[in-house]
């Protein structure tokens, strides 16, 4: 999905990744797909957009990357390693380096932990990090001011923070253990537009003075776009199209990036559009369409679309913008041999 | 399967009558700590074929306006002042009895959350059938016979098979189109939407208003959408309220009001959400947060944030003035805030 003009290897890459869960339905075992051959590269300092309806594996992915769950085949490499091969010492550092903002800022914090406390407790298991107390309660005081609070709010708690505030506290405690990739499950989907603002520039200063990479996972297209250099389009346990974000989302291959598009409400465009409404909802993970996923609410879809997963077709103004398409928008994209 | 297609340029519709007409409402909530101001004169009105949207951030009291006019308040509320009137009869202080007979098939409520707002013990056809049922005397037979028409006509796919369901046997999507068809039952002549698709993925919340705009032009009702979504807005009401702290900060036709803002809370607003135009560009954002409803200030409430703040904002409220035909702001400086 990268432009191949990387000369230096990705911070992570993902290959074929698929996880099933077995789940009771209707009084049958049944398997739920909630992974289904999902590959993405993310570079240092790079910002890759996630986007899907609810149900089309965005978070089962996070978790997965984060090793809150082992999946059950394909590959990912963080930094040249596998992580789910580590083990010990090692393993302790991989999970220094990947680090996660939630989306509910008051679930997300223990009311019964100060904000030094909170922003610390990384610490206690990755000692070596900040050996002495003092280095300890001068690193907290520099990330306090980092995202934009004050010193003397260490000793505030959860509850004497706004949600904004609350917000800006879970990255610091992301930011603790100097990571070099944060997943970012709807970082600002609980909090208010004024608000909501002023954390995505914050996210935005972060990156360029630090150089970490987001894995931005939001339903938000206007945010997605806003913070991705480039974007991962979701469906059902599959990427189904993929690129840098302007091409993909403004030209984009796939009928279902292109409905998305048309669905989100925007002040750009508003009264000014056709807008493309899908007919019903999206399928069951349990007992997905043959062929392409999105085939039963797609207007192009054909007899073709039924049998086998669509190939991998190629935008040819845009090197690196690719959708899974029998069908694509764009007659000028090729498939791939 | 098909997608369709559609108009979305429906701002210069002829207007009809004033369906509902808020003036002056005041709404206090009792608390332990004294009582508080929510809602503080709020005015606004609703003309039948139109979509009015209450526009505001969370604890502006842009939804306790909606269940205020609804009558379905907490019993620490209370509404201090104002008139609601419906089809020029004003609720407040009407006799339950009559306000239930005057208001329950006129006025209806479709909420956020549709899987609270219906009974998880009872089927979707019996509650679809209550309205049928109280307001209309129908028998059972009829009511289900109504019942089964209103799934169809809400786009639920087998309505005589699956009028017997449970909720929970339906997904979000249509439990939402459920709640809707509850609401226009009886074709009112007002209908309150909260945040209806808040909780819906944006390819479902596409169909849901949708269906709301059919429903709308079909039945001719006033619509008085209730929403933080400014996009939204823009795309599906035809005038637009903004509440800030419990008050009118500025009000009148979408185009007007999002292209020429008289209000500096509502160029922030505008200035806040990401456009396609700048990306990776710092996003303009309000500095500081909404006051507390026992701190709003007495005089402008929105002079902490603001940036135009001058000694005559921390002494007198500016009152919500015409600045242009239609199109209200409650500044004292509304001619310096352009875009």
């Amino acid at each position: 999905m990268n432009d191949g003009s990387t000369t230096h290897q990705p911070l992570l890459s993902v290959r074929d990744l698929t996880k099933t869960f077995s789940v009771r339905h209707a009084g049958k075992t049944k398997t739920l797909r909630a992974l289904d051959g999902v590959s993405l590269e993310l570079h240092r300092g790079e910002t890759l957009g996630l986007v899907g309806e609810s149900g089309c594996g965005k978070s089962t992915l996070a978790r997965t990357l984060l090793m809150l769950e082992r999946p059950d085949s394909g590959s990912i490499s963080f930094g040249g390693v596998d992580p789910h091969a580590l083990s010990g010492k090692d393993l302790l550092d991989f999970r220094r380096r990947v680090q996660m903002v939630f989306q509910d800022p008051f679930a997300s914090l223990n009311a019964r932990m100060s904000a030094g406390a909170i922003i610390s407790e990384p610490w206690r298991t990755h000692r070596s990090l900040y050996p002495s107390s003092r280095d300890r309660a001068a690193r907290v005081r520099e990330l306090l001011h980092l995202v934009g609070l004050r010193p003397s709010d260490a000793e505030k708690y959860p509850q004497e923070f706004s949600g904004g505030q609350r917000q800006r506290l879970g990255i610091a405690r992301a930011l603790a253990l100097n990571p070099d990739l944060i997943v970012c499950d709807e970082p600002v989907s609980a909090l208010d537009l004024s608000v909501q603002a002023q954390v995505l520039n914050l996210l935005n200063d972060l990156q360029q003075e630090l150089g970490v990479a987001y894995l931005f996972i939001s339903h938000d297209l206007s945010v997605v776009r806003h913070v991705a250099d480039r974007v991962a389009v979701m469906y059902l346990g599959r990427v189904v199209e993929g690129g840098a974000t302007e091409p993909t989302f403004d030209e984009p291959l796939h009928p279902y990036t292109s409905a998305l598009m048309s669905a989100a409400p925007s002040l750009d465009r508003a009264g000014k559009r056709e807008q493309i409404i899908l007919e019903g909802e999206i399928p069951s993970p349990i007992n997905p369409p043959s062929g392409c996923r999105f085939r039963t609410r797609c207007w192009r879809a054909t007899e073709e679309c039924a049998t086998v997963t669509p190939p991998l077709v190629h935008d040819d103004a845009a090197p690196g913008h690719t959708a899974e398409c029998f069908h694509p928008l764009q007659p000028a994209a090729a498939a791939a041999s | 399967m098909t997608a369709t297609s559609l108009d979305l340029d429906g701002a210069t519709r002829p207007r009809g009558d004033v369906a509902l007409d808020v003036e002056n409402l005041s709404v206090d909530i009792r608390t332990p700590f004294g009582t508080v101001r929510a809602v503080d004169s709020v005015s606004f009105t609703a003309r039948r074929g139109e979509t009015v949207a209450l526009l505001g951030e969370s604890g502006c009291g842009k939804s306790l306006t909606a269940t205020s006019i609804v009558g379905l308040v907490d019993p620490v509320v209370d509404i201090a002042d104002g008139a609601i009137r419906l089809d020029g009869e004003d609720l407040i202080g009407m006799s339950p009895k009559r306000r239930r007979a005057a208001a329950g098939p006129e006025l209806a409520i479709v909420f956020q959350d549709a899987l609270t707002a219906l009974n998880p013990v009872y089927t979707v056809g019996t509650q679809l059938a209550e309205p049928f049922r109280i307001h209309r005397g129908l028998s059972r037979k009829e009511a289900r016979a109504e019942a089964i028409r209103l799934m169809e006509r809400v786009g639920i796919p087998e309505p005589e098979s699956r009028v017997d369901s449970y909720p929970h046997q339906f997904s979000g999507g249509m439990r939402q189109r459920l709640l809707i068809a509850i609401a226009v039952a009886l074709s009112p002549a007002v209908l309150l939407a909260d945040e209806p698709t808040t909780a819906l993925d944006v390819t479902v919340q596409a169909q849901i208003m949708k269906l709301l705009r059919d429903l709308r032009e079909e039945r001719d009702m006033a619509v008085v959408l209730i929403t933080h979504d400014l996009a939204l807005v823009a795309e599906q009401a035809d005038r637009v309220v903004v509440m800030y702290a419990g008050n009118v900060v500025e009000s009148g036709p979408v185009d007007a009001v999002f292209s020429t803002p008289k209000h500096p809370y509502t160029k922030g607003l505008l200035e806040s959400v990401p456009v396609a135009a700048e990306r990776g560009a710092d996003l303009k954002s309000i500095g500081g947060a909404p006051p507390e409803l026992s701190a709003i200030p007495s005089a402008c409430v929105y002079q902490d944030r603001c940036p135009l703040v001058r000694d005559i904002c921390r002494t007198d409220r500016p009152p919500l003035r015409e600045v242009a035909e239609d199109h209200a702001a409650a500044c004292h400086f509304s001619e310096e805030v352009s875009r």
